[in-house]
C-alpha cells in the first residue's frame, strides 16, 4: 500500500525516505505503535468485564463479583487512558522529531546552496517548502504511519481470525469488501496529480505574497494594491478550485469504502442467514463472526480516510527531497586547503563567465593583478561587470573560464571557510537584519566587543548617529532598518566588514548613498585602516573622489578591460577615461575652482 | 529560553497582540460561514440522514434476525431486509457524498475568502506596521495559521457535527428509557464539563504558543533566505543553522507540550466515560437487583452510555484540530482587527491633473516617537522646477520623499501640493501624480517589460520602448536573447544593481506623471549613462516638477533650486551657484567632493 502513494512519480519513495527520518525516534515511534496495541486489547477486555457483571454477578447474584467487574472495568479504563495519553504523545514528540530534522536539513541546504541558485529561486516557494510540505510529511509520519500500520495489523488480524472462524462467511465477507481496494487504489491515482498541483499553487500564492511584502512601497506608489489584490485572488481561485476538487474526489471515495464496507456485513447476514435456513450454521456463529466483522471494517474504513493523507504526504515528501537534493555547485575541492594568512595579492588570470542560463558572457577575459596593499578601483558602464568580479574573489560564483588567485592560489583549491573568513565584503544593498545594531555589526564576528564593535563602527563613520539612537548600539533595527536612512544602512554595513579584520575589502559601492562630507571621512578611515593592517581593497564607485587616489583603476567596457593604471597614467592614455571623468566634472569644476 | 534583546522574540514580544475571547473568536469564525449558510443547512440535514441511516441499520439486522432468520425462517423476507438494508446503505453514502461537498466546499469556500481578506487588508495597513512586523511573521498568518483551520475544516468538522447530532439522539433514548439511571449518569455530565475547561484553558495557552514559534521559525527562515549573500560572505552559515536550530526546537517542544495536553484530554475522557459505565454497572446493578430494572434493559443502557461517550471520544479526538485552528484564528483576527491607514477623509476629494506646487509647511514626523526626523521643516516649490535635496546622510531627505506621496501622516503640520493638503485629497489620485523611484530599487518577478509597465498596465510595447531608451537601458535590453519578454527573478536576477535601478527609473518614466521623485535613483549607475539620462529627462519633464536626492554632483548640479536639509530642518535653499558663493553647509559638501579638483580641471574643463 505504502509502495505506490500519491500517484505521482516518486511519492512512494519519498514517503520511504521520509520514514528513514524516523530511525532517530524510533524508541518513540515503537512506543507509539505497542501503545496502541495495547489499548485495543485493553479495549477488548473491557466487555469482558461487562459480561462478567451481568452474567456472573446479576445472573446467578453474586454482587461482589459486580463490584469485582467495576474495579476491573476501571483499571481497564486507567491503563487504556495511559496507553492512549503515550500513544499520542510519544507519536507527537516522533513526528515533530521528524519534522525538526527535515527543516534543519532544508535550511542547511538552503544556506549551502550556491549563489546561482538564488538568482532564480523564489523566496516564497523555498517558503513553503520548509513549512507547508514539511507539515504535511510531518502528520503523515505521526498520524498516518501509526494508523497505517495499526490498521494493516488489525486488518491482517482479523482477516486471519474471520478466516479461522468461518471459511466461507469469510471468503463472502472478504470479496464483498474487495472492491475497496480498486477504490482507494482510483483515488489515490487521482488526487495524486491533484495534491501536486494544489501545492504547486500554494507555493505561487505565497510568491505573490512574499513579493508583495517586500515591495510593499513600489505597490503603493505605483498604486498597485487592487492589481495586487488581483494578481493573489487569481491564484487564490485556482487554489480554491483545486480544492474543490478534491473535496469532490474525497466524497467520492470514503462514503463509498464505507458503502462496500457496510457490504460486508449485509453479505455476512444474508448468506449466514441463507445457510441457517439450511441448517448449516447457528445464530450464535452468526452473531460471534457478525461482532468479530467489526474488526475488520474499522481498519478498512481508516484506510479509506487516510488515503488522501498519505497521498499529499507523498507530493510533499518529492517536493521536500527535491530541495534537499539539489546539488551545492559550489563545494570545496576533496584535496582543498585551507588558505595561509592572506598577503593580498590578487590575480585575474583571462577570467570568463557566463551567469547560469544567461547567454551573454559578463566577462571576456579580464585579466590584471593587485599587489599586497594596493587598492584597486573598478570603473565603467552599469552592467560592464564591476559587481561580478568583486563576486569572484570570494568565490560567490566560479568562472566559466580563466583562474582567480589569491597569493597564488586558485580560488577554487582553498576551502570556502577559509577563503571568506579572510575577506571583508560590502554588498551593493545594505541588508540588516532584525536585532540590535550592535548585533548586525557583530554578524561576521558575534563574538566580538562592545569596544570593538565601537571601534568599527568608528572607522565606518557611523559611531556619531549611533550614538545617538535612542538606545545606542542596542537599539533594535527591524528587518527594514527602521527609521535609518540608506546611507546609515549602508555605514552599518561597512563596519559589519571592518570588524571581521579582512586581509582583503571590497566595498562594492557601498557608499553611493552617503552624503561627500561623511565619505571623505569614511575614506580617510579607511585609507588609514588599510594602510596600517596593509589589507588589498577592492572598491566600486561611481564618484571620482573615490576612485583617483587607487593604486590601480581597472576601466572596464562591457567584460573586458579596457585600461588599468593610476589616475595620472590613464588621464593621459584612456579615452573612455576622459569621458568617465569628464562626464562627472563638467561645469561643477569651474565653479569649485573659482 | 533567554530572550536576547534585539531578538526577533523581543520584536515579537515587543508587538505581542492581545489575547483574545475565545467565544468571540468562535462567533466570528461562525459568522465568515455566513454566506454558505444554505449549503451548510443542507449539509446538516443531510447529517441527519446520516445519523438516522446509521442509527436504522441495526434495526433492520436485528429484525432480520428475529423474523426471518428465527422467526418466520423465510428464505424471501430475509432478502426483502437485505434489499432493504442495501437501499440504506445506498442512501446513507449517497448522503454523505452530497453532506461533505457541502460542508468541505463551504470551509474551503470560506478558507480561500480569509486568505483574500488577510492580503486586502495588508495592502491597506499603513507602512509603519510593516517597519514593525517582520515579513515572515506575516507570511506565516496566511500561510500555516490559515493551514490550521484547513485541517480543522476539512478533518474534524464533519466529524464533530455528526458527533454532536449522535450526542442529542442518545441523550433523548437515555431519558426515555430510564430516566432515573440516566440522571445518575448525567452527574458526571459537570464533571466532564469541568475537565474539559480544564484542559481548555491550558490547552489555550499551549497552542498560541505554539502558533508564536512558528511565525518566528517562518520569520528566521525568510530572513536567512533574503540574507544569504550575506551569510555566505561573513561565514555565518554555521551560526545561522545553530540559530535556526533554536528556533525550530522552541517550535518543536511547543507542540510536543501542546499535543501533551490534548492527549491527556482524551484519555481523562475515557476514564470518565468507564466511570459512567461502572455507574450503570453498579447503580444499574443495583436496581436490577431489586428488580427495579429487568437485565434486557440494563444491557440496552450499558450500550447507550458507551455510545454516549463516542461522541465526546470524536470531539477529544479532534480536540488538538481544534485548538490549534483557535490559536490560528486569533492570529489571523489580529491582522484583520489592525488599523488600516484611515481611509479618505469623507471630504476628500479627487486630485486633478496638477501644476506640481509642493509646499512643506511646519512640518513635524517621526517614525518613533520621540525621535523626530523632521522638526518645522518648510519650503515652497514653484511648479515645473527640478528640485535637489542634498544633506548629510539621516537628515530626513528620504523621509521628504515618503510625505509627499502621503506614505506615512505628517505629526503636524502640512504637506500641500498646489496648495491642497494631501490628507484633503484621494490617496489613489494623489499617488497617480507621482511617480517614485526608490533607493532600493525593486523588481517583480516576472518580464522586464511587466516591471515597466507595473505604473501603467495598460501600456504598448512602443511605449515600453520609449520609457527604457529615456532611460537608456534599452540597448541592454534588445541584447537579451527574449528581450523584453526575459523573465527576472524576483531579487532582478542577474541583472546588475545599476540595472535594475535604471528598470525602476523607466518604470517611473513610463508612468508619465506630474511630480518625479528620484531617491538616489541612479547612485549605482555610472555617470556617463546618468548624463545621458539627464539629457533626455531634461525634455521629458520640461513643465513638471521633479525632487531628486542625491549625492553626486553631476546630478545635483543642475537643479534650478537646491534644498540643503540638516537634522530634519532647511538650512539653505538657492541654486547651485548662490549656495557656493554663501559657502555654507552646500559648499563644504561639494568641497569635501571634489577635492584637489582644480588638478584635473585643467584637462577636464574643455569638454
Amino acid at each position: 500500500m505504502a509502495r505506490k502513494p500519491g500517484g505521482v512519480p516518486g511519492g512512494g519513495k519519498a514517503l520511504w525516505r521520509a520514514l528513514g527520518y524516523l530511525k532517530r525516534y524510533r524508541a518513540d515511534a515503537f512506543g507509539a505503535v505497542a501503545a496502541l496495541v495495547l489499548a485495543s486489547a485493553a479495549s477488548l477486555a473491557a466487555p469482558q468485564m461487562i459480561r462478567l457483571a451481568i452474567d456472573g454477578g446479576l445472573g446467578k447474584r453474586r454482587f461482589h463479583v459486580v463490584l469485582v467487574a467495576v474495579g476491573g472495568l476501571v483499571a481497564i479504563a486507567i491503563a487504556r487512558g495511559l496507553l492512549n495519553f503515550l500513544r499520542g504523545y510519544l507519536a507527537e514528540k516522533a513526528s515533530q522529531g521528524v519534522a525538526f530534522d527535515l527543516r534543519g536539513a532544508l535550511y542547511e541546504r538552503i544556506q549551502r546552496l550556491s549563489f546561482s541558485y538564488y538568482d532564480q529561486a523564489q523566496t516564497g516557494q523555498l517558503l513553503t517548502r520548509l513549512t507547508n510540505d514539511v507539515e504535511q510529511v510531518r502528520m503523515f509520519v505521526g498520524t498516518g504511519v501509526i494508523q497505517l500500520v495499526a490498521a494493516i495489523v488489525m486488518l491482517v488480524g482479523a482477516a486471519a481470525l474471520l478466516v479461522l472462524l468461518n471459511p466461507p462467511l469469510a471468503v463472502v465477507a472478504l470479496v464483498a469488501i474487495a472492491p475497496i481496494y480498486l477504490l482507494i487504489r482510483a483515488f489515490v491515482a487521482r488526487v495524486g496529480p491533484l495534491f501536486m498541483r494544489v501545492q504547486a499553487t500554494l507555493s505561487k500564492l505565497f510568491s505573490v505574497l512574499q513579493e508583495d511584502l517586500q515591495g510593499l512601497k513600489v505597490v503603493r506608489a505605483f498604486r498597485g494594491e487592487a492589481r495586487e489584490a488581483a494578481r493573489y485572488g487569481r491564484e487564490n481561485e485556482e487554489l480554491l478550485g483545486l480544492n474543490l476538487h478534491l473535496v469532490t474526489a474525497i466524497s467520492r471515495n470514503f462514503p463509498y469504502v464505507n458503502f462496500f464496507a457496510n457490504l460486508g456485513t449485509l453479505a455476512v447476514v444474508g448468506f449466514g442467514g441463507y445457510e441457517i435456513l439450511h441448517q448449516h450454521l447457528t445464530l450464535g456463529e452468526l452473531l460471534a463472526f457478525n461482532s468479530y466483522l467489526a474488526f475488520l471494517l474499522m481498519p478498512v474504513m481508516t484506510l479509506g480516510f487516510i488515503a488522501s493523507l498519505i497521498s499529499r504526504a507523498g507530493v510533499s515528501g518529492v517536493r521536500v527531497f527535491e530541495l534537499l537534493d539539489t546539488p551545492i555547485e559550489l563545494t570545496d575541492a576533496p584535496d582543498a586547503v585551507p588558505l595561509p594568512p592572506l598577503q593580498g595579492r590578487v590575480e585575474f588570470d583571462d577570467v570568463r563567465f557566463r551567469y547560469a542560463g544567461a547567454e551573454k558572457e559578463i566577462l571576456r577575459g579580464v585579466s590584471f593583478t593587485a599587489a599586497p596593499g594596493q587598492t584597486v578601483a573598478l570603473l565603467g558602464t552599469t552592467g560592464s561587470g564591476k559587481s561580478t568580479i568583486t563576486n569572484l574573489i570570494p568565490r560567490f560564483y566560479d568562472v566559466t573560464g580563466g583562474a582567480v588567485r589569491l597569493d597564488g592560489f586558485d580560488v577554487r583549491q582553498v576551502t570556502q571557510a577559509s577563503l571568506r573568513g579572510q575577506i571583508g565584503v560590502v554588498l551593493q544593498e545594505a541588508l540588516l537584519f532584525s536585532g540590535t545594531v550592535r548585533d548586525n555589526i557583530a554578524y561576521g564576528r558575534p563574538a566580538a566587543t562592545l569596544d570593538e564593535v565601537r571601534e568599527a563602527a568608528r572607522a565606518a563613520q557611523a559611531a556619531s548617529f549611533i550614538e545617538g539612537l535612542p538606545q545606542g548600539y542596542d537599539t533594535v533595527v527591524g528587518e527594514r532598518g527602521v527609521g535609518l536612512s540608506g546611507g546609515q544602512r549602508q555605514r552599518i554595513a561597512i563596519a559589519r566588514a571592518l570588524l571581521t579584520r579582512p586581509r582583503l575589502l571590497i566595498l562594492d559601492d557601498s557608499t553611493s548613498a552617503v552624503d561627500a562630507q561623511t565619505e571623505a571621512a569614511l575614506q580617510a578611515a579607511l585609507d588609514r585602516l588599510v594602510k596600517t593592517m596593509s589589507c588589498t581593497a577592492f572598491v566600486i564607485a561611481q564618484r571620482i573622489s573615490t576612485v583617483r587616489d587607487a593604486d590601480l583603476i581597472l576601466v572596464l567596457d562591457d567584460g573586458r578591460i579596457a585600461a588599468q593604471g593610476r589616475h595620472e597614467e590613464l588621464l593621459a592614455t584612456s579615452e573612455l577615461y576622459h569621458e568617465i571623468l569628464s562626464s562627472q566634472l563638467r561645469s561643477g569644476t569651474k565653479k569649485n575652482a573659482a | 529560553m533567554s530572550r536576547r534583546p534585539g531578538s526577533i522574540q523581543a520584536m515579537a514580544a515587543m508587538i505581542e497582540e492581545q489575547p483574545q475571547d475565545r467565544g468571540r473568536v468562535l462567533r466570528r469564525l461562525v459568522g465568515e460561514l455566513k454566506p454558505f449558510r444554505r449549503a451548510i443547512a443542507v449539509g446538516l440535514a443531510l447529517v441527519v440522514v446520516t445519523s438516522v441511516a446509521q442509527g436504522v441499520a441495526p434495526w433492520v439486522i436485528s429484525r432480520a434476525i428475529d423474523r426471518d432468520i428465527v422467526g418466520h425462517r423465510s428464505l424471501t423476507g430475509l432478502g426483502w431486509s437485505m434489499l432493504a438494508l442495501f437501499a440504506i446503505y445506498a442512501v446513507r453514502s449517497l448522503a454523505q457524498q452530497a453532506q461533505t461537498l457541502s460542508i468541505s466546499g463551504s470551509g474551503q469556500r470560506m478558507l480561500a475568502g480569509l486568505r483574500q481578506k488577510l492580503f486586502e487588508q495588508m495592502q491597506r495597513l499603513p507602512l509603519g506596521y510593516f517597519d514593525r512586523h517582520p515579513v515572515g511573521d506575516l507570511m506565516s498568518r496566511v500561510v500555516s495559521d490559515v493551514g490550521t483551520l484547513n485541517q480543522f475544516l476539512s478533518q474534524g468538522l464533519s466529524q464533530l457535527v455528526g458527533a454532536v447530532f449522535s450526542l442529542a439522539g442518545i441523550l433523548l433514548a437515555m431519558l426515555l428509557l430510564n430516566a432515573r439511571l440516566a440522571l445518575v449518569c448525567f452527574t458526571l455530565v459537570p464533571v466532564m464539563l469541568l475537565t474539559t475547561a480544564v484542559f481548555a484553558a491550558r490547552a489555550r495557552t499551549a497552542f498560541r504558543k505554539t502558533r508564536e514559534t512558528v511565525g518566528e521559525v517562518t520569520a528566521d527562515l525568510q530572513e536567512g533566505i533574503v540574507g544569504i549573500r550575506e551569510a555566505r560572505a561573513f561565514n555565518r552559515t554555521d551560526l545561522n543553522l545553530e540559530r535556526f536550530r533554536a528556533r525550530n526546537a522552541a517550535n518543536r517542544d511547543a507542540n510536543v507540550a501542546a499535543v501533551g495536553i490534548t492527549s491527556a484530554f482524551s484519555p481523562a475522557l475515557d476514564v470518565l466515560s468507564t466511570l459512567a459505565t461502572a455507574l450503570v454497572i453498579g447503580y444499574g446493578g443495583w436496581l436490577a437487583w431489586n428488580r427495579q430494572l429487568s437485565i434486557g434493559l440494563l444491557v440496552a443502557f450499558l450500550i447507550y452510555v458507551q455510545e454516549f461517550f463516542r461522541p465526546v471520544q470524536i470531539a477529544a479526538s479532534i480536540y488538538t484540530l481544534m485548538q490549534s485552528a483557535f490559536a490560528g484564528s486569533e492570529r489571523i483576527y489580529a491582522i484583520l482587527d489592525e488599523t488600516p491607514e484611515p481611509l479618505d477623509e469623507s471630504g476628500a476629494v479627487e486630485l486633478g491633473s496638477v501644476a506640481g506646487r509642493i509646499t512643506f509647511d511646519h512640518v513635524v514626523f517621526a517614525y518613533d516617537e520621540g525621535r523626530p526626523v523632521l522638526r518645522d521643516l518648510s519650503f515652497d516649490l514653484a511648479p515645473g522646477k527640478l528640485v535637489a535635496v542634498v544633506g548629510r546622510t539621516g537628515a530626513g531627505k528620504t523621509t521628504i520623499a515618503s510625505l509627499i506621496p502621503r506614505f506615512y501622516d505628517v505629526a503636524s503640520g502640512a504637506v500641500r501640493l498646489d496648495g491642497r493638503d494631501v490628507r484633503g485629497v484621494q490617496r489613489e489620485s494623489l499617488r497617480r501624480q507621482l511617480a517614485i523611484v526608490p533607493q532600493e530599487p525593486f523588481l517583480f518577478a516576472g518580464t522586464l517589460a511587466d516591471n515597466i509597465a507595473y505604473g501603467q498596465p495598460g501600456a504598448t510595447r512602443d511605449e515600453v520602448e520609449a520609457a527604457a531608451r529615456t532611460v537608456g537601458i534599452h540597448g541592454f535590453i534588445a541584447g537579451l536573447a527574449r528581450g523584453y519578454d526575459t523573465v527576472i527573478g524576483e531579487a532582478g536576477g542577474t541583472l546588475s544593481h545599476g540595472q535594475r535601478q535604471l528598470v525602476a527609473f523607466a518604470r517611473a518614466v513610463l508612468a508619465d506623471p506630474r511630480i518625479l521623485i528620484l531617491d538616489e535613483a541612479t547612485s549605482n549607475v555610472d555617470t556617463r549613462t546618468e548624463a545621458l539620462i539627464q539629457e533626455a529627462l531634461a525634455t521629458l519633464l520640461a513643465g513638471r516638477t521633479s525632487l531628486v536626492i542625491a549625492h553626486r554632483l553631476s546630478t545635483i548640479r543642475h537643479a534650478d533650486v537646491i534644498l540643503v536639509i540638516d537634522h530634519g530642518r532647511l538650512v539653505e535653499q538657492g541654486a547651485h551657484d548662490e549656495l557656493l558663493e554663501a559657502g555654507g553647509l552646500y559648499a563644504e559638501l561639494v568641497r569635501k567632493q571634489f577635492r584637489e579638483a582644480p588638478a584635473t580641471q585643467a584637462l577636464v574643463a574643455p569638454a
